[in-house]
């Protein structure tokens, strides 16, 4: 599931405790925060140039390939922030989120150049975009203790759409690149060898698709749960495990 | 004697679930727990958690009532655990699983590869060699389950069974697919890499059942006491010298053994995951060792001697 989105209300604590003790962590993360916007609003301002100028989406990735490549992969980097213990989350979910984005940049839309443009790509690139400068400037002003309600209210209302826009996306585009992928035999092995074993990565996609019928419930509730929460201030009687 | 009142409150919400009067001071938890279970019989012994404070550590059944920090009128709490499974159930599924599903492969059953290999056997002998060792080596963890181990727990979360078996079946069919397919590779370095592995294997099989059987000498029957391990008289065992779980360091040898027989990635990758997981158990057994004994040896590391 690639709109990457966590667990608001423990990090807001999280954060109000953290920047009392951690001066050099609250700087960094905030830096972070602060470029992690800036970087996804640049996509965006070059996206809308794109199409106004060239009034068509063909070439549009292309010309945003570079930047979405940088900041995308540099959001590796969240991982490291929840594994040292910076960012109150779980390493896992964020592991998750980040390596699926990843996936989709390098091992889809890069690896498998005749989908590039396919309205699918600007499905999800928007949906992305869109997604990823709500969340960053959330953390930044929440970093800053300063969070403006309208950010809050974007952060926990707008995924309901963004999510299952980005998700149709990104599958219609791997369905898309099945076939080029199928033709081309990439990223595959074959047997015999002599490690003994075989990759197929067409099934692999195949894969892919079908595990976002498990995966993306489960992340839509758990922010609509968060939403609740944050929001509405609803005591929430937690499943006993 | 004074007779103790007993009132169980859910850990969660704080509702009264259960009052019981006229208790035996000398009542253990366990024997609560059977009285609780006659006013809610959806809650059978095993599933319940029952502490002194909503968000503590459970109580032992062995515990007794009178020398718990209660008055006479206790107070504990109650969680449900949920659906519970015996230990003993649960292992032995998930070793059972890939004992059949591996010779299901051997035997190349219908459906598995193409139709016109359907029932044909290897020409490499290494593939007979290596169905024997993976059959011996669930059919010696079954007996272990059956004979040899001690459990401490009698249950545990229902949930387990499909995350164990899952993970066991799972791997056990993709390695078995590789190394009983029609096209299977036999190793680079021929005669010499197999028997080297077989020896490798072979030992820690003798080594693991060795530690196995010391562990289960270290607690006599029904008991459920803890003390430290320490060699014995039988040589596989010394490696308690320098390792606290050598069964984990065992494991891991074989599989090993079976990977440079086989020569094959998925066998080399259920290596090192199943490598993780027990150096993450055997972390876990080695601080509680720990901090219960004082005098537990201080060369030993956990699973990997002076390393991990």
């Amino acid at each position: 599931m690639a709109s990457s989105e966590e667990d608001g209300s423990a990090e807001d604590k999280e954060n109000n405790k953290k920047k009392t003790k951690r001066p050099f962590v609250t700087a960094w993360l905030t830096i972070y925060n602060i470029a992690m916007t800036a970087g996804w609003m640049v996509l965006a301002v070059a996206m809308i140039r794109f199409y106004i100028q060239k009034g068509t989406h063909k070439g549009l990735y292309k010309s945003i390939s570079r930047t979405l490549k940088f900041f995308q992969t540099f959001a590796l980097l969240e991982i490291f922030h929840c594994a040292f213990g910076m960012v109150r989350t779980s390493v896992i979910v964020t592991g998750v989120q980040v390596c699926s984005r990843i996936f989709m940049v390098w091992f889809v839309t890069h690896s498998i150049k005749q989908i590039q443009n396919e309205e699918s790509v600007v499905l999800f690139l928007v949906a992305w975009t869109v997604t990823e400068i709500t969340r960053y400037s959330f953390y930044t002003f929440s970093l800053l203790n300063h969070l403006p309600y309208f950010i809050k209210w974007a952060r926990y209302n707008l995924f309901i759409v963004l999510y299952p826009v980005g998700v149709a996306g990104e599958l219609l585009t791997i369905y898309a690149a099945l076939p080029y992928v199928r033709k081309s035999g990439m990223l595959s092995v074959r047997l015999p060898n002599k490690y003994n074993v075989s990759f197929d990565y067409y099934i692999c996609l195949i894969i892919v698709m079908l595990s976002y019928i498990p995966l993306f419930p489960q992340l839509f509730f758990h922010m609509l749960r968060q939403r609740r929460k944050v929001l509405h201030g609803e005591v929430m009687v937690e499943k006993e495990d | 004697m004074k007779h103790y009142e007993v009132e169980i409150l859910c850990a969660k919400t704080k509702d009264k679930l259960c009052f019981l009067d006229k208790v035996d001071p000398n009542s253990t938890i366990g024997e609560i727990k059977a009285m609780f279970h006659k006013s809610h019989p959806q809650w059978y012994p095993a599933r319940q958690s029952i502490r002194l404070d909503a968000k503590g550590k459970s109580l032992k059944d062995e515990d007794i009532l009178q020398n718990l920090p209660v008055g006479t009128t206790a107070t504990l709490y109650f969680r449900d655990l949920g659906a519970q499974i015996s230990w003993v159930t649960v292992f032995l599924t998930e070793y059972g699983g890939p004992l059949l599903l591996y010779l299901m492969f051997y035997f190349r059953v219908p459906f598995i590869y193409n139709t016109k290999y359907d029932f044909t056997t290897s020409k490499h002998w290494v593939v007979h060699l290596a169905c024997m060792c993976h059959s011996f080596h669930y059919v010696k963890r079954l007996l272990e389950t059956l004979f040899v181990h001690r459990f401490s727990h009698g249950t545990m979360p229902l949930r387990n069974i499909f995350k164990n078996c899952t993970y066991y079946w799972g791997f056990s069919a993709w390695m078995a697919y590789y190394i009983n397919h029609p096209l299977y590779t036999p190793p680079a370095y021929g005669e010499q890499q197999v028997q080297l592995a077989l020896i490798i294997f072979l030992f820690c099989q003798i080594g693991n059942f060795s530690i196995h059987i010391a562990l289960r000498n270290l607690r006599p029957p029904g008991s459920k006491a803890r003390k430290i391990p320490y060699p014995t008289k039988n040589p596989f065992t010394w490696l308690f010298l320098l390792v606290s779980c050598p069964n984990y360091t065992y494991e891991v040898g074989s599989w090993v053994g079976f990977t440079l027989m086989t020569q094959c990635l998925p066998v080399a990758f259920f290596t090192l995951v199943g490598f993780i997981q027990m150096m993450i158990w055997a972390k876990g057994k080695h601080r509680s060792y720990l901090k219960e004994f004082r005098d537990y040896p201080r060369l030993r590391s956990p699973i990997l001697p002076f390393m991990l």
